[in-house]
């Protein structure tokens, strides 16, 4: 029973922190068509923004929750404003600039601070299920999760902007007819993907060591997620990373964590053949 | 450029490169000649991806699985036989045969460009994890110990065929490598101009069209992927060869980076350009490997995105079509314009 119990919080913390990884790459290829390889480093920037932050001696919640979010944020909106608004409607180009730009921000991390960092200490302590140990930080990574999906599907659903961007992403030429300015909706987007994706690295900080190339650890899994999940934000990128992360954690659980990540991308590739639309493509056509 | 010109022009420039690579150790140092030889083998790796990518338009992010899938078939049955001969034969055969079970998986799925390189990009990464997990003595294939993250060291190099007692040395092995990519090279050129590399070229250019055409646009797509994956295993063999070494960084994801970057900086459709991409691409992060100012991660991103930005079609294809303008502009002035206006004219240069 107490077994059973720690194992479905790995599998809550294994979704949680997915879908805080994802939610902002899916964010960005479902409204712009635009594959940001550069995602990982995003997270990256975002734990690095955090530590430094809480090493200069700030709030470690301040620095998880407003610095990281709000640097990389900026940071997403220069690199729109610079490279990626030339690269709209080609998505090859986009995905190698893209590539390019990761290894630009690996480079320029490496550069200005070196090959690794001193991290910080997890927060809040741990309790006590029967004989296992576990964290309260697992349960706030998944309030974290459910706040992120609600603020993000308010967003959408609730206000003008969410209007106006889900105009733009179903018709960007009808909209710019309407009086709408694609490009000033797409750069906000990108900006609020990055930013979500600076608030999943900052959360992810305190559980991972901090080093430039901690990006190519996310990348592959957060890609495979938002593509296995299909064009619909929400409820794509929700199931998919509720489904990746229970196939991963009890891959993890009966074998070890390396054939863990074997099993997802197995897993993963399966689905990607059978559902080449993605599960939402299948089964949530139409909703946001 | 009229045919028979430029299958000239390809000659010469073939016979200039065969001289080139028997005449070289005369003029390098041992160091240096090994330098080239690792340029060399990294160069088909090169051309298996501009092949399948510039001519089959199949953008694979994770060739370097069968490129590692070469190096470690390679080094397991080299270590197992005690001679190289079988063992290249195998690099080349195993390697196609899983890029056949890939691909079959892939292409008669219909599985569009993106996702075909996230699958790719995702097998790449199973392969880095399941080969890096098999450290220890349980992990063995014959006598050959697979050593997890620490790789296979001191694996047998090339030898006489069939006479294992003789090594080559550093020369012959230089002269095999860069033959190798020379008769790759015209290999990959006469299946462009068959009937095969026509019709995948035609796919390339329009799959539906194709299949229109009554051409089974799936089994094209297998056969330049397979063929892609042979020449990737070869390549691995070749650089198990230089480092008479194997690890799994050789699925690493920078590796799949480098060589998007040769190909996109050499020119995306030419086989030439990225051979020349490969090679100013390695010597650079050689170059900067030997000081402390850049790092090289930072200078190979700046040179890709810096090409997407502003040189998209890369070196060979941009500076092909300077020449052809120029001739252009050449002609139009001697005959005064009257080369422009014929219809003919932009086929012909």
């Amino acid at each position: 029973m107490d077994l059973a119990i720690i194992l479905a919080l790995d599998v809550l913390n294994g979704a949680a922190s997915l879908f805080l990884l994802c939610v902002g790459l899916a964010i960005i290829f479902g409204m712009m068509k635009i594959i940001n390889l550069a995602h990982g480093e995003f997270v990256m920037l975002g734990a690095y923004a955090t530590v430094i932050a809480t090493n200069a001696g700030m709030n470690i919640w301040v620095s998880m929750i407003i610095v990281a979010p709000l640097f990389v944020g900026l940071v997403g909106l220069l690199i729109e404003r610079c490279l990626i608004r030339f690269l709209y409607g080609r998505l090859v180009d986009s995905m190698l600039a893209t590539w390019g730009l990761s290894l630009l921000l690996i480079g320029l991390v490496t550069t200005i601070y070196g090959n690794t960092m001193n991290g910080v200490p997890t927060p809040l302590g741990g309790f006590q299920v029967g004989e296992y140990r576990s964290s309260w930080y697992t349960l706030f990574l998944a309030g974290m999760a459910v706040s992120v999906m609600a603020l993000v599907y308010a967003l959408l659903r609730f206000t003008r902007f969410g209007l106006i961007a889900r105009a733009v992403m179903q018709n960007p030429n009808m909209a710019a007819t309407l009086g709408v300015n694609p490009s000033r909706v797409y750069m906000i987007t990108f900006g609020i993907g990055a930013g979500l994706t600076g608030l999943a690295g900052g959360l992810l900080a305190p559980l991972s060591g901090i080093t430039p190339v901690m990006g190519a650890a996310f990348i592959a899994k957060c890609f495979i997620t938002v593509v296995g999940g299909g064009a619909t934000i929400i409820s794509g990128t929700l199931t998919a990373s509720g489904l990746f992360g229970l196939v991963n954690q009890l891959g993890a659980y009966f074998t070890t964590p390396v054939y863990g990540e074997v099993i997802l991308f197995l897993s993963a590739i399966l689905l990607i053949r059978i559902l080449p639309q993605g599960i939402s493509g299948r089964f949530f056509k139409g909703m946001s | 450029m009229t045919d028979a010109r430029h299958a000239g022009l390809q000659s010469i420039l073939v016979l200039a490169a065969a001289t080139g690579v028997a005449l070289l150790p005369l003029h390098l140092d041992l160091f240096a000649l090994m330098q080239v030889t690792l340029f060399a083998a990294m160069s088909v790796l090169a051309l298996s991806v501009a092949f399948i990518w510039g001519f089959g338009g199949i953008l694979s992010f994770g060739q370097t699985a069968f490129f590692g899938l070469g190096g470690y078939v390679y080094a397991i049955a080299a270590i197992n036989f005690g001679d190289s001969t079988n063992a290249i034969l195998l690099a080349v055969v195993l390697p196609a045969l899983f890029a056949t079970a890939l691909g079959y998986f892939v292409f008669y799925g219909k599985i569009s460009d993106v996702y075909l390189g996230v699958i790719t990009l995702t097998v790449t990464l199973i392969l880095f994890n399941v080969v890096n997990s098999t450290a220890g003595e349980a992990y063995r294939i014959g006598i050959a110990r697979l050593g997890g993250f620490n790789g296979i060291p001191s694996v047998p190099t090339f030898n006489m065929p069939f006479h294992p007692e003789i090594p080559l040395s550093p020369e012959t092995s230089w002269w095999v490598t860069g033959g190798t990519l020379i008769a790759v090279y015209l290999l990959l050129r006469l299946i462009l101009v068959s009937r095969f590399g026509r019709v995948a070229v035609a796919v390339r250019e329009n799959e539906t069209r194709a299949a229109l055409l009554g051409y089974d646009t799936r089994l094209v797509k297998l056969g330049v992927f397979v063929l892609g994956g042979a020449i990737a295993g070869l390549g691995g063999a070749l650089y198990v060869n230089w480092g008479a070494f194997v690890g799994p960084t050789i699925f690493s994801l920078s590796l799949s980076a480098e060589i998007i970057i040769w190909i996109t900086v050499g020119g995306l459709g030419s086989l030439f350009g990225p051979i020349v991409g490969c090679f100013v691409i390695q010597w650079l992060v050689a170059l900067i490997g030997s000081q402390q100012t850049f790092n090289s991660n930072l200078v190979l991103g700046a040179i890709l995105v810096g090409f997407v930005l502003l040189l998209p079609k890369g070196v060979a294809p941009t500076f092909l079509l300077c020449l052809a303008r120029l001739r252009k502009r050449y002609r139009s002035t001697t005959e005064h314009g009257s080369a422009q206006s014929t219809p003919h004219a932009g086929q012909l240069t």
